[in-house]
């Protein structure tokens, strides 16, 4: 039986790595993440868990002992948001290439700047090609789930990879709901003992990590990494349905809601989903056929089965809680544009910005939205490529 | 299967690079003669050498062998030129030439 109780998101990955014990903890403090790591340490203080803490002095040493840490041998994880992401950015790069499953609790936030603290996705965008697996939470549970999920698909011989488990900062990670717990048992036999084939600490076999690559292996290298990027899709499903065998919770690429015989289907990554399922729910009240896409891994990219998805689309928005500042749109956009492209699915496409700096997004926006498509359909209405929601403006 | 870095070469396909590059192996440096590198080269004079043996040990990499307590010429697979050996030795014994 699963165990009901009431917890924030932050509180919900916490509870993931007490059940999960890893053994080494680098993190530096960062609204809206600082919990995340307050949690943990009360776990280790409490000794309910033996996993090490290590205080850093910032960001850039997190990663960094993380990278030493799980080059050593050990499971690794460590939680931040926006800048201090921003700050990992070099060593993000080396726990990919050094093919390494660091585990990574991410707290959205927007980048400075102007200076903010609340959520958009613009740290974990600026991350996007770092070569992590990145996997988007919708509310606590999924947070929950996605964190019991991480190491089983980054620790897989045919991925060895970091994974990122994203959260939206403070309306997922600092608002309480319902959630179901596994067992401490159930979980320990999911995730299962780390037991790498190589690592420093091996006293048998002497081993070297990260030497340097000259032209003649760099691209050899990079073919390679990317290789496990791929095959990483089919680990993350195959973990997925395992999840669900233990929870009855599905876990593929992304979520279809009621997008079965939808004309407009919204594209959206995130907490944002729950709200424009809600303008669906009202909508479909009122016969309008619209959907919800919500996209769970943005790495690797699931560009066949999202243009599969939508292909009986009339049209499609893209929502993106990132500038991407290429002047035409945002990376989800650009990203399922490119996908819809390949698939030769030629529908109406607009790709809109909400959200930044944790500006609302509310049920009425996407109804808005929906409208908007509908509208640029039956020719009644003419919308922009590249529309902001929300946004105060002259005229 | 036992690991090799010889066997890892410039002409090795993708699906023969180790993940990540990592190296199984340890003392791997020896097989790579990195004295290709250098731009200037110690001169060994042995007539003004006294066998102080103060070049042997700031030597940053394994270029000036010692047998019997003595210092032999050297072994320039290595060497990178960077003359440390020179400025510490007292006797004016080593001399650093330009070019390999």
């Amino acid at each position: 039986m699963a165990i009901r109780d009431r917890l924030s998101g932050n509180e919900a990955v916490s509870y993931a790595i007490k059940q999960i014990n890893p053994d080494v903890m680098p993190a530096f403090p960062i609204t809206p993440s600082t919990e995340i790591p307050q949690y943990v340490s009360s776990y280790i203080a409490n000794g309910a868990i033996d996993t090490e803490f290590i205080p850093v002095e910032s960001e850039h040493s997190a990663m960094s002992a993380a990278v030493g840490a799980s080059a050593a041998g050990a499971r690794v994880l460590t939680a931040t948001s926006s800048c201090g992401l921003a700050l990992m950015f070099e060593e993000l790069y080396v726990a990919a290439s050094n093919r390494l499953p660091i585990a990574l609790a991410l707290v959205n936030r927007a980048l400075s700047g102007p200076i903010n603290i609340n959520c958009d996705h613009s740290d974990s965008m600026g991350a996007r090609d770092t070569g992590w697996i990145q996997i988007y939470s919708e509310n606590n549970q999924e947070a929950y789930d996605n964190f019991l999920q991480a190491y089983r698909i980054g620790e897989h011989p045919d991925v060895h990879l970091p994974v990122m488990v994203c959260q939206d900062g403070f309306i997922t990670s600092h608002a309480v709901e319902n959630i179901e717990l596994l067992e401490d048992e159930k979980v320990k036999a999911f995730v299962g003992d780390y037991e790498p084939d190589h690592y420093l600490l091996n006293a048998k076999e002497p081993m070297a990590v990260g030497p340097y690559a000259v032209s003649n292996y760099y691209m050899e290298t990079k073919k390679a990494q990317t290789e496990a990027m791929k095959r990483a899709r089919d680990v993350i499903l195959n973990v997925g349905k395992e999840y669900e065998k233990l929870t009855g919770r599905t876990f593929g690429f992304f979520e279809e809601y009621r997008t079965e015989d939808a004309d407009y289907i919204i594209i959206i990554i995130g907490s944002g989903a729950g709200t424009t399922k809600e303008a669906v729910d009202r909508l479909r009240a009122e016969g309008k056929k619209v959907g919800v896409l919500k996209l769970r891994v943005f790495r690797p990219f699931p560009e066949e089965e999202i243009a599969a998805a939508v292909k009986n689309a009339k049209a499609v928005a893209i929502l993106d809680r990132c500038e991407g500042f290429n002047a035409h749109g945002g990376p989800v956009g650009a990203e399922v544009m490119a996908a819809l492209y390949q698939a030769r699915v030629h529908i109406e496409v607009r790709n809109y910005i909400y959200g930044l700096g944790g500006r609302d997004y509310r049920v009425e926006d996407a109804m808005d939205v929906f409208d908007d498509l509908e509208g640029l359909v039956n020719g009644t209405k003419e919308v922009e490529l590249y529309p902001y929601i929300g946004l105060r403006a002259k005229g | 299967m036992s690991f090799d870095i010889k066997n890892i070469t410039e002409k090795s396909p993708w699906q023969d690079i180790t993940e990540g590059n990592h190296i199984y192996d340890g003392g791997t440096s020896r097989d790579f003669n990195t004295g290709e590198w250098r731009t200037d080269t110690p001169v060994f004079k042995k007539e003004l050498c006294t066998q102080c043996l103060l070049c042997a040990p700031v030597c940053p990499d394994s270029s000036i062998p010692v047998k019997d307590g003595e210092r032999l010429d050297f072994d320039l697979d290595y060497c990178k030129g960077c003359g440390i050996c020179a400025q510490v030795c007292p006797f004016n014994a080593i001399e650093m030439r330009e070019g390999k």
